[in-house]
């Protein structure tokens, strides 16, 4: 297969397009400006629609509208803007309609920076918006995986009816690499909705959708049915990758762009002998809770490196159980740590 | 004998009860609207936006596709669903503080976009649902639980003329201020409501219709005396007028 050198944000914009994805709606915001401007010229090439809207909220509720047709339809954005869409994602999530977000992370709080970083991981995985809901969120630490991913997102949408997050930091989505694009799917193959899409309602009763009941135990009802979504998608969804975790005695915890940087630490520990191992979790909800603990039973320490304050930390420490103690590293602003204060990071926690 | 039935419930109209307070003017536009889909032989492809407010059950009151939009949103969803679905017809139904006040950008920039698509605007100068507060459409002086002493210029500034703004706006199609307070103005209610459904279906552009309503709950009075308080005082501010019609330029 032949591979091609891309831009993140153009390689994941592609693969949307090739998993089906025909409309899109969005407003700039650095650094995933690219995402929109690839659909604005791919779009109109394959028959769909792309609407630079007036702004994050307006591009969450069209999303929504279009979502409750059953068609293909993504977004994207950056921290600040994924921030404006919490409302429309909490309505998305409660009305069950698939969907996939794409945010290319920056520094925060506020308007923060335009530089990589990892701290919106409790938005994205904690819920973010009000109600008791969760996205599934998918991390992608090398360009194939976004585009992998990116595939994946619009197939866990339809089988759950649930929104999905593609959380990358601007490091991906502005870095180039070479991938390997998947073919192009029928638009005419993909799963078939009609039994609850808004269509018209020739020939059927009427379709309607609304997070929304007043009655409280009806509202119960629903809520209960999400959550049993939620348990099946914790039992079959749960993705990560496992690095030389054979006989390690130290076990590094990253994800996305840390995650590549922490298999350099890792290759070089392990040069100088040291038994150290990494695990990355690939999908950040629902966590890979369970395999993570098996694994920390037999290390001496788990060290856990972040582009944040520390926030997956709390859930390695959830999963760890106070089996190993958990020890962070985490920078923030934007900054992104080098492999090199990594391991002196690290070589301290040794000592 | 033979009967023949001469008037009957609109098809599109869902057999669900509504909701309103007793005279409440909702329930004369939803038949207005079910009434002009029927005659425009549309239900099999009409979808509705509900929006948040009294009318939030609205989805539930028409016999055709329906969702609930958050708060403002209405128009956004309504842009989502038709650029999915060309070929649908698909209407919001909002009230003041809905469409003016939360939603007033989307309103602005689905009306610039000319988007296909046909807004019912109820006006009723205060916010329902939520116990009458304040609405961008509150007459000057006008008492709500928000402007105990009546709205003042000073500290809330004047009524807020959604129709005279949108009909700057090259990619309206149509657009009417009507009442419903007297068996003529519902008949031109009803034919203005038609149009700004032909404005879509022919690809014009943005059709709405700005209803003033009555709240006889909010604005604590009967209904015959809320009748007599709009038309007294609400279309002073807001005077009914076709501000655009393109329709029949296409
Ligand atoms: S509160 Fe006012 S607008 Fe709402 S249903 Fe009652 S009368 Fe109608």
């Amino acid at each position: 297969m032949k591979s091609l050198m891309m831009k993140g944000n153009e390689a994941i914009a592609e693969s949307a397009i090739r998993a089906g994805c025909r409309l899109y709606f969005g407003y700039p915001i650095t650094p995933q400006s690219e995402i929109a401007e690839y659909m604005a010229r791919r779009l109109p090439e394959v028959g769909g629609t792309f609407l630079q809207t007036e702004s994050e909220i307006a591009t969450v509720n069209m999303v929504y509208g279009a979502a409750c047709t059953g068609k293909r339809v993504m977004t994207s954005t950056s921290s600040p803007g994924f921030s404006l869409m919490q409302e429309g994602i909490s309505y998305i999530a409660g009305a069950e309609l698939p969907c996939v977000f794409a945010n290319i992370a920056r520094g925060g709080p506020g308007l923060g920076d335009i530089q990589p970083a990892q701290s919106d991981y409790f938005q994205a995985t904690k819920g973010g918006g009000h109600g008791d809901y969760h996205l599934i969120v998918l991390a992608p630490s090398t360009l194939q995986e976004a585009v992998d991913l990116t595939q994946l997102a619009f197939d866990l949408a339809d089988e759950y009816r649930n929104p999905v997050l593609i959380l990358a930091d601007g490091m991906i989505g502005q870095m180039m690499e070479p991938v390997v694009l998947p073919p192009m799917r029928d638009i005419s193959s993909l799963p078939d909705h009609s039994e609850w899409t808004l269509t018209g309602t020739s020939g059927r009763r009427p379709h309607r959708i609304a997070a929304f009941n007043i009655d409280p135990h009806g509202l119960e009802e629903m809520n209960r049915r999400y959550q049993e979504k939620y348990k099946r998608i914790k039992q079959k969804e749960q993705r990560w990758e496992e690095y030389e975790v054979e006989g390690a005695k130290y076990l590094l915890i990253g994800y996305g762009t840390i995650g590549r940087i922490l298999k350099s630490v890792v290759d070089n520990l392990r040069g100088k002998k040291i038994p150290a191992g990494l695990f990355r979790p690939i999908t950040l909800w629902p966590f890979p809770y369970q395999r993570l603990r098996e694994i920390a039973e037999d290390v001496e320490f788990v060290f856990v490196v972040e582009m944040s304050a520390g926030q997956m930390v709390e859930d390695v420490l959830l999963a760890v159980e106070g089996k190993a103690p958990v020890h962070f590293y985490g920078r923030m602003g934007g900054v992104v740590p080098t492999p090199e204060e990594i391991l002196l990071a690290f070589e301290r926690l040794r000592r | 004998m033979d009967s023949k039935v001469i008037f009957k419930r609109p098809r599109s109209l869902s057999d669900k009860e509504f909701t309103y307070c007793p005279g409440c003017h909702h329930g004369i536009v939803h038949r207005l609207i079910a009434e002009a889909i029927d005659e425009l032989n549309i239900q099999d492809k009409t979808i509705m936006v509900a929006p948040v407010g009294c009318s939030v059950f609205a989805y539930e009151f028409f016999n055709v596709d329906g969702t609930v939009a958050p708060h403002g949103r209405a128009l956004a969803v309504a842009t989502g669903i038709k650029r999915a679905m060309s070929d649908r017809v698909v209407f919001t139904y909002q009230g003041d503080g809905d469409l003016a006040s939360i939603g007033i950008a989307e309103t602005i920039h689905t009306a610039n976009r000319g988007e296909k698509l046909t807004t019912i605007f109820i006006n009723n100068a205060v916010y329902g649902m939520t116990g009458g507060q304040m609405a961008p459409t509150t007459l000057l002086g006008q008492r709500t639980t928000t402007t105990p002493r009546g709205r003042s210029v000073e500290n809330d500034g004047y009524p807020f003329h959604v129709s005279e703004l949108l009909s700057t706006i090259p990619g309206v199609a149509y657009l009417a201020r009507v009442t419903v307070s007297s068996p003529r103005d519902i008949q031109s209610a009803k034919e203005s409501i038609k149009k700004a459904f032909l404005a879509q279906m022919k690809g014009v552009g943005f059709g709405l219709v700005e209803v003033l309503s009555i709240c006889p709950t909010n604005w604590g009075m009967s209904p015959v005396e809320a009748q007599r308080w709009l038309l007294e005082n609400m279309v002073k501010e807001f005077p009914p007028k076709i501000f655009v019609d393109r329709v029949g330029e296409s």
